[in-house]
């Protein structure tokens, strides 16, 4: 186990390195870094400066070097359009999307593991087929669609919910949480569903296609054919084995609501990353592309090693083949 | 190599394959939706009554107008109302879909060839330079399609000269789209090379001095043409509705040129002052040209039934 | 001849299709007595562990009974719902599978398995729960029960498995169990032990069998009884030695023909031509008739009824009064 753990790690390393690389090759190479920072009036001496003064006359690897050590301390320049230390407007909007991909996530893995659930045991059943085309509509709906039809129904129309941003939120020294009001709870409702629905969808076909051909197994038919009750059977002993391959995909879900928020926040000018992200695509504002870029990575790397190690605490296959040699 | 890819669709029209369509009341309708949307977008320029494109023919007086009803100022009536420019909706949704189309059979096409070729070349060549192709795939699977094509296309802005930038979108589109699509075009193709290589025929090409490159090509892709025009087909989709993300996150297609997602953005402005014809038509639109794409995907996969998971 | 346990009547197992009904089992109808070992033999395909399938209600549907009478103890269970039958199985009715690589939850300690089985059967707390299911180990045959119990299922060899699986099929204690191919997945040299292990344990406890197997050597060694099924229906059931020494249904005889025999004549195998009809496609009249070397007339209209011949029933026209010392055509 703790040679694969090693493996693992060693390969997320990697995966880390080479988005590094990515996100460093973008700051040298796409458009002119001097030319971004200094405008239209300039001298040559000044672009010399300013050359020197963010090291590009340094040899490559050195460069590279730099900004990895500047990576690691959360160092991530200027950012072009704000003028602000990149790791200052991150720090500023990482609760809003945290909080909106927690909620999401909890939504999308209670409901998709017990729709899921639900629709395998009752597979011929009328409300089991319902969900299912519902959920093949739901996979195929963009996200965008879903949060303006939300909008439509519930702010416009109805004008229960916020249509738009966090509502009020809670300074608690260097993190802002909505949980704590009334309007900030209002105000995630509809975006967290917006983000989680697709999410919920997914997990639920893949807990549904799993429990199906769980319950097809010999162990399945054995339990069942030395009289344990539904319960022992569809919750005891066919769901633990559901989760197995489940929780790769959910972890890989899990990263994915991180991704998609940006989605999700545009449509709710929810004031995250994700917003950030879209802003700084759409002015080309490379320093905050590419912190969003590693923070973004180092998020899916590190869910997707705590998926593979949670496989060690189900499986005892795993576990014991190796201790066994 | 023509021969064969001719049989197998000649065997593939006299099984099942038919059978199955004509017995899938889903399949079938979705076929016909989706073939209706690709004729109406791609005979547009023969029937729809504006040119967006063309500003000669706007009247900005006839914005806003309901659909169905004649316009307060100018009286004249619009199926499906117009925009804040007075753009008649229809048509706007006519060419939005041309763009959307466009792009994303653009899109797949860039992304079945690198990927097939890729492919190819990892399971053909294999050692160090299918390593490297196939970790760059592996790398780029953590990560959601969609993102992969912002990144792209937020570098390749980058690369491009500013005044240029609007009209050099969709090629952009294109390209970051198609780059986020290659893996799994790639993988299917690399597994059938790998297990095609390793047959007497290719070894005994081999033994007789002649390259076997052209022969495993021959032999290789008309076994995989299943999988590629399932992917393909799912893919489809999958590019329609990225294309349509972006265009609506503003990072795509330009105001000028809109695209489906496009229209659904400037439509999303108008949603609480009561011009819902702005956004619920492109809006429509959009979901009955995913959905039945992706549909006939979900269909394709089932009849051809390729390996695939 | 001693209480009857269980009672088939005309047993049909039929499957829905698009292009009909088909009849996987067709009119199947046996008994068995307390504590009998009643062997079911058969080509795969014949419904031999349908049947077993039907009469514990674990038919995978769409499969599903279509006809007949399933009696158990003198209780009517066919029409029985899930929840119904439920209390029965495992405690009333066990049913070991073929596999047993697959039969046990690679997720769960065996005891864990052990335990909760015992524990919904009979009112135990945990720690007596555990003794029994150490002793239950022991029984059959796992050494060091008290510190394997807390292995996984991968842990064992694929014999050591089937005897936990025989020891979880115990565990309620039932009064039938029906064994489908207890030893086709296990190596030739471990077959013969696990075979008389099962069949030893239900001795002593008086627990009845109904071995389903391909193998007539497993059926010989162990079932008092025997029936050969032939694309669902009984071709021939009665007495296992009678059966052996003397097969009277043309199918017995082919079968009993292609066994080896180590001693004896040194003569070809016989084989049986051909083989066994498709589900939807079972000919007119008797089933077997385009492969039976003596089929006649009668045999291409209607399908014989078993006919009691000495000790066995047969169901074939040549032993039909009415068309006794006809000639095959």
């Amino acid at each position: 186990m703790l040679a694969f753990a090693i493996r693992r790690m060693f390969q997320s390393i990697i995966v880390l390195l080479v988005v590094g690389l990515v996100a460093f090759s973008m700051f040298n190479f796409v458009g002119d870094p001097v030319d971004s920072m200094l405008g239209q009036e300039r001298t040559d001496a000044d672009v010399e400066r300013v050359r020197i003064q963010l090291g590009l006359d340094q040899p490559f690897p050195v460069q590279y070097y730099k900004f990895l050590k500047g990576a690691i301390k959360g160092n991530f320049g200027i950012s072009y359009r704000q003028g602000r230390p990149v790791s200052d407007i991150i720090a500023e909007r990482l609760p809003a999307t945290l909080e909106l991909a927690f909620v999401s996530a909890v939504l999308a893995i209670i409901f998709g593991v017990a729709l899921g659930i639900f629709t395998a045991i009752r597979r011929n059943g009328w409300a089991a087929n319902t969900i299912m085309t519902l959920s093949l509509i739901g996979v195929s709906l963009p996200t965008f669609l879903i949060g303006i039809l939300l909008i439509y129904i519930f702010a416009v129309e109805l004008g229960w919910l916020p249509s738009f941003g966090r509502g009020d939120v809670v300074d608690l020294g260097w993190w802002r949480t909505g949980f704590l009001t009334k309007s900030g709870l209002l105000a995630i409702i509809l975006p967290a569903i917006t983000l989680g629905l697709y999410q919920m969808t997914l997990i639920m076909r893949i807990v549904r296609a799993e429990m199906l051909e769980v319950l097809r197994t010999d162990y399945i038919k054995f339990a069942r054919a030395r009289g344990l009750s539904k319960r022992a059977v569809n919750f005891g002993h066919a769901l633990k084995n559901t989760m197995v391959p489940v929780i790769t995909v959910t972890g890989m879900q899990i990263g994915s609501i991180i991704a998609f928020a940006i989605i999700t926040e545009t449509v709710f000018q929810w004031p995250g990353v994700g917003l950030l992200f879209i802003n700084a695509i759409r002015f080309v504002d490379i320093p905050i592309m590419a912190a969003y870029l590693m923070l973004i990575s180092v998020m899916f790397v590190s869910i997707n090693l705590i998926v593979d190690l949670l496989y060690f605490a189900i499986d005892p296959r795993l576990r014991l083949d190796k201790t066994k040699g | 190599m023509f021969n064969k890819i001719q049989d197998n669709i000649f065997r593939a029209l006299n099984s099942d394959f038919i059978y199955s369509f004509k017995h899938s009341p889903v399949a079938i309708v979705s076929f016909i939706v989706a073939l209706i949307l690709v004729l109406g977008a791609v005979l547009a320029p023969f029937y729809a009554p504006h040119n967006p494109f063309d500003p000669a023919t706007l009247n900005l007086m006839n914005g806003f107008s309901a659909p169905m009803k004649p316009n307060e100022f100018t009286g004249e009536t619009f199926f499906l109302g117009t925009d804040d420019q007075g753009r008649d909706v229809f048509s706007t949704i006519l060419y939005g879909m041309r763009i959307s189309l466009f792009v994303g059979f653009a899109a797949v096409t860039f992304a079945m060839v690198l990927g097939v070729s890729l492919g190819l070349i990892a399971g053909y060549v294999g050692g160090w330079l299918d390593a490297l192709i196939m970790r760059i795939a592996d790398v780029q699977l953590t990560f959601p399609g969609i993102l992969v094509a912002m990144l792209i296309f937020g570098i390749a802005k980058g690369f491009t000269p500013i005044d240029q930038r609007d009209q050099m979108a969709i090629w952009v589109l294109i390209i970051a789209i198609g780059l986020s699509e290659w893996v799994q075009f790639a993988r299917v193709v690399r597994g059938a090379t790998l297990v095609e290589k390793n047959k007497e025929y290719v070894q005994a090409a081999r033994l007789n001095g002649r390259r076997s490159g052209g022969i495993l090509i021959s032999h290789i892709l008309p076994n995989v043409l299943g999988s590629v025009l399932v992917i393909a087909t799912i893919s489809l989709a999958l590019a329609i509705i990225a294309e349509a993300t972006l265009s609506f996150l503003g990072v795509g297609a330009p105001p000028t040129k809109p695209s489906l997602g496009t229209l659904i953005r400037i439509g999303q402005g108008y949603l609480f002052s009561g011009e819902w014809w702005i956004l619920l038509f492109p809006a429509a639109t959009l979901l009955a040209l995913a959905l039945s794409v992706n549909l006939l995907g979900d269909w394709l996969r089932d009849a051809l039934n390729p390996k695939l998971k | 001849m001693s209480e009857i346990l269980l009672k088939i009547k005309d047993l049909i197992v039929e499957f829905p299709t698009r292009r009909g009904l088909l009849r996987a089992v067709d009119k199947v109808s046996f008994e068995i007595s307390k504590g009998e070992v009643l062997g079911i033999v058969g080509e795969s395909g014949a419904g031999k562990s349908l049947t077993g399938a039907a009469i514990i209600g674990l038919l995978e549907p769409p499969g599903r009974i279509g006809g007949g009478e399933i009696i158990f103890d003198g209780q009517r269970i066919d029409n029985l719902s899930d929840e119904q039958m439920r209390p029965l199985r495992g405690k009333r009715i066990a049913m070991i599978f073929q596999d047993p690589l697959t039969s046990l939850n690679p997720l769960y300690r065996i005891g864990e398995q052990l335990i909760e089985t015992i524990q919904t059967h009979l009112s135990m707390d945990n720690k007596q729960a555990r003794t029994r299911a150490i002793e239950l180990l022991d029984e059959v045959g796992i050494p060091a029960p008290q510190t394997r119990i807390d292995a996984y299922p991968h842990q064992f060899s694929g014999g050591m498995r089937q005897r936990v699986v025989i020891a979880l099929a115990l565990a309620g204690e039932p009064d039938l169990i029906i064994a489908d191919e207890p030893t086709t997945a296990l190596d030739v040299s471990v077959q013969a032990q696990i075979i008389s292990l099962l069949k030893n344990l239900c001795k002593e406890r008086g627990t009845a069998i109904m071995l389903i197997t391909h193998d007539m050597g497993v059926i010989a060694e162990t079932a008092d009884r025997m029936a050969v099924m032939y694309s669902g229906q009984i071709a021939e059931i009665g007495k296992t030695y009678d059966l052996i020494r003397n097969p009277k249904h043309p199918y017995s005889v082919g079968l009993m023909g292609s066994i080896p025999a180590i001693k004896g004549d040194v003569k070809r195998l016989v084989q049986i031509p051909g083989s066994m009809p498709r589900l939807n496609d079972i000919p007119q009249g008797c089933s077997f008739n385009p492969r039976c070397g003596k089929a006649f007339k009668p045999c291409y209209k209607k399908r014989s009824p078993l006919i009691e011949v000495g000790n066995s029933s047969v169901a074939c026209w040549l032993y039909d009064e009415e068309y006794k010392g006809a000639k095959a055509k």
